[in-house]
């Protein structure tokens, strides 16, 4: 079934890293069966594939976080075998995790040395690394300040220290999980370069990622991952994108949305001179004015932190603020009691959370039961003047579920039961089939698999059609230019301009995400 | 006259702290560690009992010390067992074992010495001695330094001395040692520490046993150095106290040492002057000796500040 690659034999070195034969089973679940592959030492090997396909599992076999029930690891030729973190190091294997392994309140030297330290004393093994981390720095433009504490610095940073943590000790593979989700388009790129010194100077990086995009441009080589097996290793220059999401999903993918341009009516959401300061006292949002109108999809791209949280969290009646905000022409409470999620639900507001599993789910709950939720009190849920109806919920559940295709089609699931993807169709459904005037959207698709990502896309651009405004926030530039009507770029709390989609690209935005404005528009 | 009052009040105030000190000083080791301890005061509660009670039958207090500080560690691995290995609510643990030890303490002292759960009162070698330092009684005569040197410093326990001693060592293990920066570590983010190759549970467990060492000498102290014997829930609440203190000094040593020093002047304070008139108004003694826990109540609730405490605090670490 593998397609094998045969770079590694011919230069009759090892591969850095064969597994062969790994199988893990959870239960009943095949998170991994059979999976084998081999890596050539000094290459960027991309491993994609679905959420849930078993890439981390694989990862965590390989970090030493699971054992395999069975199959060999091989590292440049020999056996090994990996039981925990400390023997993943000494095999030479480093891991950049997507929730970064940093002690917050440590610095960048205390982070480096922590558990490597060398010594029982903390001076000697401080000095020694301040020395290493300078050479590094040299040779691979890892620069960051040695004394700065973890807390001050941003997540591009952050990432670094973490390369710098695997590469001071002496690491030789080096395997990044998701490493750009939270990245702007310059600092991924500064990580491409970065990744693309360590392989000149030999090591192996193993990049795993759901970005086509990204597999493309960086990787020599790229395994695909569907339920737990591997079901092909290419070389990237004879594959393209479709090809991989098809291997990925398992059918033919939409990559781009097809949607009509937009037709767009009267004013539907008007924001003037919104500011935002948050109890300690920080400026959050800066006099954002906006306005979207009915029937076209306005997308607010930026690094996350830059206030889109704050804008979605004050339309939706969560945080207070001053200003002024119109629907319809009619303004509406920022402050005080009427400023709430209830009364912004009756003024025509639905709210697709960024969060879903803090603000837009009850976990715990059963499926039926959140999709009543926040619309608990009208009337086609209500039995008599006291009495609310679960069975009417349930009928209106098993209907809305049906139309969002949630599976499995049960609306007694408890809701951590489901998929990222499906959890984010109970939560759309919810809001959308409400009818609202304006849907607001936070990361519709993040943790979603490209197939729900397909769904959940053409779900907005029907609403959009129906004549309904949208106000989308997204991190992921390429969902935001390929859905949006119009784009707005923000940077600390500030709107840095507007663009149209067919006439902006990547790196444009990417220069006003960073906070550069290029021109006067 | 006057001088030599406020010297007596901040004597006592020293030996007052002893215990606070070592107790919070336990606090803060477990608490860095990411185990938020709520049993502090059942630790020094059982190690007084036992700590009085082998004292008085063996006439050592050595033996008592020992047996003290067993019965310390025992009840934190007992602490440790629920929340490290069996990943349960540690505050739950907490009161558990402070329920555990008012118990087992009265109902053993009880079947043991027939004294309504008091143990016998101590004397000679079954206490500790007062130390009295190098040519104390020479300058005694001096005024000002004289007496704060042969009143103040001079003449407490060999415990007492230790405790003070103790603050910079801590200090110096949690900042300056391979060991602190892991205990450290594993108290802000266990899972950077477990990727790191180094055993969470090893590490917490440590901790563990270190607070448990250190509540033992508390307990030691309360009941074989300051006090004659144990007495049925001796140890007053100064668990909580010390865990006040640890909160008020941000989890840091030498904001430890203040913060206890406070709390151990204000007991002393009440102990000293039953009737306090402030602008013709007499404060009742119950209010003077409700003074500690007021400050308690006071901290606990958050006006001092914002205390931050370790990250992982309270969470059992479980590998993704």
């Amino acid at each position: 079934m593998n397609e094998k690659i045969k770079g590694g034999r011919h230069n009759s070195v090892a591969p850095s890293i064969e597994l062969i034969n790994i199988s893990k089973a959870f239960g009943a679940v095949k998170a991994n069966s059979n999976i084998s592959m081999q890596i050539a030492q000094g290459s960027i090997h991309g491993i994609i594939g679905e959420n849930g396909a078993g890439k981390s599992t694989l990862m965590s076999i390989l970090y030493g976080f699971y054992k395999a029930d069975k199959g060999d690891i091989l590292i440049d030729g020999s056996k090994v075998n990996i039981t925990d973190s400390k023997d993943a190091i000494n095999a030479g294997i480093g891991m950049v995790f997507q929730h970064f392994k940093l002690v917050e309140n440590f610095t960048v030297l205390e982070n480096v040395i922590l558990g490597v330290e060398g010594g029982q004393l903390l001076a000697p093994s401080i000095s020694k690394a301040r020395k290493d981390l300078r050479a590094l720095a040299k040779e691979y433009e890892l620069n960051v300040d040695p004394d700065a504490t973890i807390d001050s610095l941003g997540v591009g940073l952050r990432q670094r220290v973490e390369i710098l943590k695997a590469l001071y000790r002496k690491a030789r593979i080096l395997i990044l999980d998701e490493p750009t989700g939270v990245l702007t388009p310059a600092e991924a790129d500064h990580l491409f370069r970065i990744l693309n010194n360590l392989k000149k100077e030999g090591k192996t990086i193993v990049f795993i990622t759901h970005k086509l995009r990204e597999v493309m441009e960086i990787t020599d080589t790229v395994s695909v991952m569907r339920q737990g097996e591997m079901t092909a290793t290419v070389k990237t220059s004879e594959t393209s994108p479709s090809s991989l999401a098809e291997l990925m999903v398992g059918r033919k993918v939409l990559l781009r949305v097809e949607k009509q341009t937009s037709a767009p009516g009267n004013t539907t959401l008007e924001i003037n001179n919104l500011n935002v300061i948050d109890n300690q006292g920080v400026q959050r949002l800066e006099d954002i004015s906006l306005s979207v109108r009915a029937g076209e999809i306005l997308g607010i791209a930026g690094v996350a932190g830059n206030g889109q949280s704050e804008l979605l969290e004050v339309l939706g009646g969560i945080t207070e603020a001053s200003g002024s905000i119109k629907i319809n022409g009619k303004e509406i409470a920022l402050r005080g009691n009427e400023a709430n999620g209830q009364s912004r639900r009756l003024q025509g507001i639905a709210h697709v959370p960024e969060d879903r599993q803090h603000l837009g789910l009850i976990m715990e709950f059963e499926a039926w039961e959140n999709i009543a939720l926040g619309y608990h009190n009208s009337e086609d849920y209500q039995q008599n003047r006291f009495l609310m109806s679960n069975a009417k919920i349930k009928t209106d559940a098993i209907r809305k579920m049906e139309q969002f295709d949630v599976r499995p089609n049960n609306v007694t699931l408890s809701t951590k039961g489901f998929s990222g993807g499906n959890q984010q169709k109970l939560v759309l459904s919810r809001e959308i089939e409400r009818n609202p005037d304006l849907l607001l959207v936070g990361q519709p698709t993040r943790g979603v698999d490209i197939g729900a990502i397909e769904f959940i896309h053409q779900q907005l651009i029907r609403l959009r059609d129906a004549g309904k405004a949208i106000l989308l926030v997204s991190v992921e530039l390429e969902e935001i230019m390929s859905l949006s009507d119009r784009i707005m770029v923000m940077f600390d709390g500030k709107i840095m301009g507007e663009k149209t989609p067919t006439e902006t690209n990547e790196k444009e935005l990417g220069l006003l995400m960073a906070g550069i404005n290029g021109d006067t528009n | 006259m006057e001088f030599l009052v406020l010297i007596q009040v901040l004597d006592s105030a020293l030996r007052l702290a002893v215990p606070l000190l070592f107790c919070s000083l336990a606090g803060l080791f477990s608490e860095r560690a990411g185990i938020f301890d709520i049993g502090l005061e059942g630790k020094i509660l059982i190690a007084a009992f036992f700590a009085a009670a082998t004292a008085s039958v063996s006439g050592s207090v050595w033996v008592g010390l020992f047996f003290g500080i067993s019965a310390s560690m025992l009840f934190s691995l007992l602490h440790g067992l629920a929340s490290i290995t069996f990943r349960g609510n540690q505050l739950i643990s907490g009161v558990a074992i402070n329920f555990l030890a008012a118990g087992l303490t009265v109902l053993i002292g009880q079947s043991w010495f027939k004294l309504g759960g008091r143990t016998p009162s101590l004397s000679g070698n079954a206490r500790f001695s007062e130390i009295t330092l190098p040519f104390a009684d020479n300058v005694s005569n001096v005024p000002i330094i004289g007496p704060i040197y042969s009143e103040l410093l001079s003449g407490h326990t060999a415990l007492a001395y230790l405790a003070i001693l103790m603050v910079p060592i801590s200090w110096y293990i949690l900042f300056r040692t391979r060991f602190g920066l892991r205990l450290r570590a594993v108290g802000e983010n266990p899972a950077a520490v477990d990727t790191a190759g180094i055993s969470v549970i090893q590490l917490r467990y440590l901790a563990v046993i270190i607070c448990g060492l250190l509540c033992g000498l508390a307990g030691a102290y309360l009941a074989t150095g300051l006090a004659a014997g144990f007495v049925k829930d001796m140890s007053a609440g100064r668990g909580f106290i010390a865990l006040a203190a640890l909160i008020f000094a941000k989890w840091r040593p030498w904001h430890i040492l203040s913060a206890t020093l406070l709390f151990g002047l204000l007991e002393a304070i009440s102990n000293r002057f039953q009737n306090i008139e402030i602008l013709g108004i007499i404060l009742p003694t119950q209010l003077m000796q409700a003074l500690p826990y007021i400050l308690t109540v006071i901290i606990l609730a958050g006006f001092v500040g914002k205390a931050t405490p370790p990250l992982a605090g309270g969470v059992p670490y479980i590998k993704e």
